[in-house]
């Protein structure tokens, strides 16, 4: 048994190439898609740009708000990114630095202030997204959501005790103070039921006894006024802050477009990457390698035909999978002009990399093996969206997945499917480099064939 | 690889190569080979494992380049055949022809098939996939492949390995009937016995060197003498050997 096992070690060692993809390839790809999986930010980083005046008190019905604690809360469920300025806010979102943007107006106490008041106006705060794909505006809101409801849940508390103490007022009696006046007392709704019935019974028709009246007139008018500050006041409590959302980056597709260009780009890259792999390689296992490139062909265009091979059938497929996809789903036929460089430039990129893994394998099992060892984690990794994993994290992935063809393959038939998507020439710009790069891979790997 | 015109006083050969040496990093694969061939001869390179039979016959085929020397093919190109059939094995037999005739750019491409098909002698299997063919018949297709540039030179890598008594004596028939038509025909072979009766010269290799080129009498002449019970080629053929240092 060691024998055997050294002897498999000695083969591995002997074969390097053989040994990087299957053992460390592996690792790197299993980190990466592991920390994503378990190491995303414990919290949502945020950019957090507070314009509010220093020192800016905040008094709602009486009582005073704790805004550093209400910062210090809201830090805690998120990551807070400090900036100086809506542009530098603006720009880590753009980066992808952060998630978002939360920026608190100036105004922002002046109109809290007003929610306990008779004229309440709710304070607007902005809130600043990167949506450049539907996952991440789906995320995206999800957390500007849930960050909102907690801000609200707390001032909403306030406002309600507030609320409650009116409403003992209202049924109690009580000392009432109202826009900085000396105040008075109400008499309250019990006690005007007990003068009521007192007076019900004690006085014949016709009494003179015109203070109790008075005081139940007063009572009756008042009563009817803060019943009408009450809607307000309900209106407020149910959802105090506002939010003026902006997508900086990002005009996003709708899902339906998304999901159908990322089912597109699979099918492109399986279909395309398998085929040329499969067929460059099957010229080595059928022996005919060095009998074309003898004399009938070089190898480079035997390598062009391959990618021509992947590029034609690519398109193909996917125009016919579009065209399935289209009986249920409405897309954009205007659009169409752009579908096709979309999905040669892609298919290109694909055939580039699958003649590279095609040129690097022996036989068609082989390429077959590394096709999809390959193309699939690398696939998973190109949809995870910005700000969901650590900022470091998020860089390695994109160092990675910018060198395979499947993430630009993605935003070029994406834009072309969608104007909301991403711009398609970057993207087919960014496949030419690579088809050239795996082309040249491609090339030297063929050397070793004859 | 080099083509000039025969000089008119020049013996008139089919091939020629002149020192030829090639180098795998530090090892010498060959080492200043040069021989010739006549058009209608039939050459045998033999020689033990790693003497460079097959490197030289991929220098000849322009697989590879030389590090030195040079070869003139004064008649024409060489079609090469290498050890393992060269060949689609899901086209037919049919198919395979009409690919690498149109890859040879011959001008009748139908003709070339049909002559083809009748000369390895599977007309009836034309539109049989050619891998459910026996290894001998995916041979003969190996060869006629090779073929179908009509090569003034028809170079074969151990064309008989892994085929039966019954298949080889079918190949062999088929090359000597190229030969008869004037095609020169250079192979190579772990076979003694076979270049003893088929080849008319034989090229001996050993550790890239070329140590002997003439006939198998010559050889045997040529090899110390042994007993009686050991007078047949391939003992005088490793007498040779063993003399020289192999």
């Amino acid at each position: 048994m060691r024998w055997l096992l050294l002897k498999d070690l000695q083969i591995m060692r002997r074969s390097p190439l053989l040994t990087v993809l299957l053992i460390a390839y592996p690792i790197v790809i299993a980190v990466l898609i592991g920390f994503a999986l378990s190491r995303g930010p414990d919290k949502p980083r945020v950019a957090f740009l507070n314009e509010v005046p220093p020192d800016s008190p905040l008094s709602v019905g009486g009582e005073d708000f704790d805004l550093a604690g209400a910062r210090s809360e809201l830090c805690e469920r998120i990551e807070c990114v400090p900036v100086s300025s809506e542009e530098e806010a603006r720009q880590k979102v753009e980066s992808g630095d952060v998630l978002g943007a939360l920026i608190l107006p100036a105004d922002l106490i002046d109109k809290l202030q007003t929610l306990a008041g008779l004229d309440p106006e709710s304070p607007t705060v902005k809130i600043l997204v990167n949506e450049e794909d539907p996952i991440k505006a789906g995320l995206v809101d999800d957390r500007i959501s849930a960050l909102l409801a907690a801000a609200n849940l707390r001032i909403s508390q306030e406002v309600s005790d507030v609320s409650t103490s009116y409403l003992n007022i209202l049924l109690n009696g009580g000392d009432f103070s109202f826009l900085g006046d000396d105040g008075f007392n109400v008499l309250g709704l019990r006690k005007s039921e007990q003068i009521l019935r007192g007076v019900r019974r004690q006085l014949p028709p016709d009494s003179p006894d015109l203070d109790a009246l008075d005081s139940v007139i007063r009572f009756s008018h008042l009563a009817s006024e803060n019943l009408g500050v009450a809607g307000q006041l309900l209106s407020s409590v149910s959802q105090p802050i506002k939010v003026d959302k902006e997508v900086v980056s990002g005009d996003t597709p709708s899902l339906d477009t998304f999901a159908i260009a990322v089912a597109a780009t699979i099918t492109l890259m399986f279909v395309t990457v398998l085929l040329v792999a499969g067929s460059l390689a099957l010229e080595r296992e059928e022996n005919a390698f060095a009998r074309l490139t003898r004399s009938l062909v070089s190898k480079s265009a035997l390598l062009c035909e391959k990618i021509l091979l992947g590029v034609v059938v690519s398109l193909v497929v996917t125009l016919l999978m579009l065209a399935g996809l289209g009986l249920f789903v409405d897309l954009d036929w205007g659009r169409f002009g752009l579908w096709i460089p979309a999905i040669l430039a892609g298919g290109a990129g694909f055939a580039a990399f699958g003649a590279a893994i095609g040129g690097a394998a022996k036989e068609v099992r082989a390429a077959s093996l590394l096709a999809f060892m390959i193309s699939l984690p690398v696939a998973f990794l190109s949809l995870i969206p910005s700000g969901t994993v650590a900022p470091g994290l998020y860089d390695a992935i994109g160092v990675v997945t910018a060198l395979f063809p499947f993430d630009p393959a993605l935003r070029a038939l994406t834009g072309a499917l969608d104007a909301g998507g991403p711009a398609i020439g970057i993207a087919i710009v960014h496949l030419v480099i690579l088809v050239v790069a795996y082309g040249a891979l491609a090339r030297l790997a063929v050397r070793r064939f004859a | 690889m080099t083509a000039s015109p025969p000089a008119p006083e020049a013996p008139a050969a089919a091939i020629e190569a002149r020192g030829l040496t090639k180098r795998f990093g530090d090892r010498v694969a060959l080492a200043d080979v040069g021989f010739a061939a006549a058009p209608g001869e039939l050459l045998a390179v033999i020689g033990p494992n790693g003497a460079g039979k097959t490197t030289l016959l991929s220098l000849l085929a322009g697989i590879r380049e030389p590090d030195a020397g040079e070869i003139h093919l004064p008649r024409g190109e060489v079609g090469f055949v290498p050890q393992q059939a060269a060949l689609y094995r899901r086209l037919t037999v049919a198919e395979n022809l009409r690919l690498f005739a149109r890859l040879e750019r011959v001008d009748d491409v139908e003709g070339t098939v049909e002559r083809m098909l009748g000369q390895t002698g599977l007309g009836e299997r034309r539109d049989d996939q050619a891998g459910t063919l026996s290894g001998g018949n995916q041979q003969r297709i190996n060869i006629a492949i090779g073929l179908l540039s009509s090569p003034a030179v028809l170079l074969l890598d151990e064309p008989s390995t892994g085929l039966d008594p019954r298949q080889r004596g079918r190949l062999w028939e088929f090359v000597l009937a190229l030969a008869g038509r004037g095609t020169t025909v250079i192979f190579t072979t772990h076979d003694i016995s076979e270049a003893e009766r088929y080849a008319e010269r034989v090229l001996v290799l050993a550790d890239g060197q070329g140590l002997f080129d003439g006939t198998i009498g010559e050889l045997h002449a040529a090899a110390p003498a042994g007993g009686a019970e050991s007078s047949d080629f391939e003992s005088a053929f490793v007498r040779f050997l063993a003399e020289r240092g192999h």
